[in-house]
């Protein structure tokens, strides 16, 4: 097949029938084109709604308590209890799967309690552990995060939020070890840190928040050994989800809870939600190729029709090649290759008007940028364009087929014949 | 050179039509032979027969001491493509091929490189004093020049025999002339030729006069085509 003189026959076949070649080719480059910009605006929504939730470990449960619905051990039904900070090392210890554990403790925002020299303002203050910022991800714009050192000495270091930077210190004035009074205590400034999106957040905006060492906070704030609420994030592999009975039932057990208390030990995570997500995007996806692979047929489906038609038309032609020696191999073999070379150059251009349209889209978004945008990069994967090519170059020959056959049914008399 | 020995030849259509009853016929190497006939007399049929375009019923066919019978398409086009050159009567150019390439064609069929077949074209243009046209498409060029371009083509395989259908058919006199003088030179530098014609000034230019009538020979005679004035109204 792959001969420069039998390739440079096919070519002046077709480079010289224009209109022909031009009607065949068309339906597989629209194909082809449509495939390209349905499924990268596809991409763009979803790579748009991933970066809504960027930030987050999609595999985490926010475990929080509530008033206990049964009695037991003594204790009455309607007990308002806490878990206690001792919780975590029990967790960890008890199940190897958990990555990532860090309990929560709130002051809420009460008057002006954050205060900077002259300034002030209120903002809610967040207890946590070192492991949170992989948990509840934020950027981190000046400093550091807490670490384990401010815990292990309790230091009293803070975290301010972007908000709260720019608000009582000022933009562009070195944050780093300000002192900071937070709720009449003061706290060494260590980092600022920003949200990596302002669409979800748990627990309050960071933006808006201050964020103390957990430890730090249950001392000097006399909080003693209650926590409030605990994320825990799943090692890969592991459905958090499936995890949380046991987890509720050490809680439980550790609390005097009944083991059958449907109400006092709650877990909230986001993994429904990410699978609903993702399902909706296979979704998505899938719609997309079958509509796309439609077109495609339906212009594949319109090359063999048309070829089935010139080969009627191209009686004569064939025919006066058939006298002149050509074996019915041979005129099998160039049907086919026109149609070969026909969906396989059609199909590049498709993809390419296609990909240089949404690389135009994407320069345009881009150039203006938006926290809030739902439509990001915009751009077909290199393995779906693969994939469609491939398919390209397999129904090219598919399409040939057919006509193929019928030209070889046209005997050399039939040029000789005057019609 | 042509040994045909008893052809029989049936179209069984809505009506079996018996077209060619019994040919005996013999064209020695180098002679110039025509066939005339009328319309149904079943010379198209005998023509493509010699051509192996068509099959025949019973009977032999010898084509240069070679047995032609029940040959499958691929051995067909061989033959044709190596043995035989066809001018037809429509001239039957590739319309989107010029001149050269038109003449290049059967070479192509033989693999042969692109440069020495187009080579080859031109030469045979040349001698037909075309090569300044050899860049046209069939549609530049006048019915004679196209007539020259397809004798060129059959030419350009070196065939064993020549077959014309009806080559002037579509000319006027003073071209048909002009083309029956290049048949003349072309069998006179020894190829066999056989011209299926119904005009008598066509026939009257070859050595042998073959009549056709109702699918038998009905006559066989041997032609002076020098006695005509080859200047008098060829149709």
């Amino acid at each position: 097949m792959l001969d420069l003189d039998h390739l440079n026959e096919i070519w002046q076949t077709i480079a010289r029938n224009k209109t022909r070649s031009l009607l065949t080719a068309f339906g597989v480059f629209w194909g082809v084109f449509l495939l390209t910009i349905l499924s990268a605006t596809g991409n763009g929504f979803e790579n748009g709604l991933r970066k809504q939730v960027e930030g987050y470990a999609t595999n985490t449960t926010f475990i929080f308590t509530m008033p206990t619905e049964e009695p037991y051990k003594g204790y009455q039904t309607g007990r308002v209890w806490n878990m206690s900070y001792s919780d975590v090392e029990t967790l960890k210890a008890a199940f190897p799967w958990i990555a990532y554990v860090s309990p929560t403790n709130y002051l809420f925002a009460n008057g002006d309690n954050v205060i900077y020299n002259e300034k002030h303002g209120s903002y809610s203050v967040k207890g946590v552990l070192p492991d949170y910022n992989e948990i509840d991800r934020s950027k981190i714009l000046h400093g550091r995060f807490i670490n384990e050192t401010d815990i292990r000495e309790g230091r009293k270091v803070c975290l301010l939020g972007k908000r709260v930077y720019e608000d009582i210190i000022g933009k562009g004035i070195d944050p780093l070890d300000k002192l900071v009074k937070v709720n009449g205590i003061y706290f060494t400034v260590v980092g600022v840190i920003r949200n990596y999106n302002e669409n979800v957040s748990f627990n309050g905006s960071s933006n808006e928040s201050v964020i103390l060492p957990f430890t730090t906070m249950q001392k000097v704030f006399n909080l003693g050994d209650e926590i409030e609420t605990l994320a825990l994030t799943a090692k890969e592999g592991v459905r958090v989800s499936s995890m949380e009975e046991n987890v509720k039932s050490l809680i439980k057990e550790r609390h005097d809870i009944s083991p059958t208390d449907q109400s006092a030990v709650q877990c909230f995570n986001l993994e429904e939600e990410f699978d609903m997500f993702n399902a909706l995007f296979l979704g998505v996806h899938i719609l997309i190729w079958i509509v796309g692979l439609g077109t495609l047929l339906s212009g594949i489906v319109g090359v063999s029709n048309i070829m089935l038609v010139t080969v009627k038309e191209r009686v004569r032609e064939i025919g006066i090649r058939r006298a002149l020696g050509a074996k019915p191999r041979s005129i099998m073999r160039q049907v086919l290759s026109e149609s070969l070379l026909l969906t396989i150059l059609s199909g590049i251009v498709g993809l390419c008007i296609g990909v240089g349209i949404m690389i135009v889209v994407t320069i345009v978004i881009n150039a203006n940028p938006s926290e809030n945008i739902m439509f990001l990069e915009p751009q077909i994967r290199f393995r779906a364009a693969v994939t469609a090519l491939g398919i390209v170059v397999l129904s090219g020959v598919a399409a040939g087929i057919l006509p193929a056959l019928h030209a070889t049914q046209i005997k050399a008399i039939d040029a000789i014949r005057e019609d | 050179m042509i040994r045909l020995k008893n052809i029989n030849k049936t179209y069984f259509g809505a009506q079996p039509l018996h077209v060619l009853k019994g040919i005996d016929l013999e064209v020695n190497e180098g002679e110039m032979v025509s066939i005339m006939g009328a319309s149904g007399s079943g010379k198209s049929t005998l023509l493509n027969i010699l051509g192996i375009l068509d099959s025949y019923d019973t009977g032999d066919y010898h084509l240069a001491g070679q047995l032609v019978k029940d040959l499958s398409e691929n051995k067909a086009a061989e033959f044709r493509n190596r043995m035989i050159g066809f001018i037809f009567q429509s001239f039957n150019l590739i319309p989107f091929k010029t001149a050269m390439e038109n003449v290049a064609l059967p070479l192509y069929y033989q693999s042969m490189t692109r440069r020495k077949r187009n080579m080859l074209a031109m030469e045979y243009l040349e001698r037909f004093g075309l090569k300044e046209w050899a860049d046209h498409y069939p549609n530049e060029l006048s019915g004679g020049q196209k007539q020259r371009v397809s004798v060129a083509r059959a030419l350009v395989t070196q065939p064993k025999i020549i077959l014309a259908d009806e080559p002037t058919g579509a000319l006027d006199s003073k071209t048909s002339a002009e083309v029956m003088q290049i048949l003349r030179e072309v069998n006179d530098s020894g190829i066999t030729m056989l011209i299926v014609t119904h005009e008598k000034g066509i026939a009257q230019r070859t050595k042998k006069i073959i009549r056709l009538c109702d699918g038998i020979i009905k006559s066989v005679e041997a032609n002076d085509p020098n006695a005509i004035d080859l200047q008098s109204d060829i149709k």
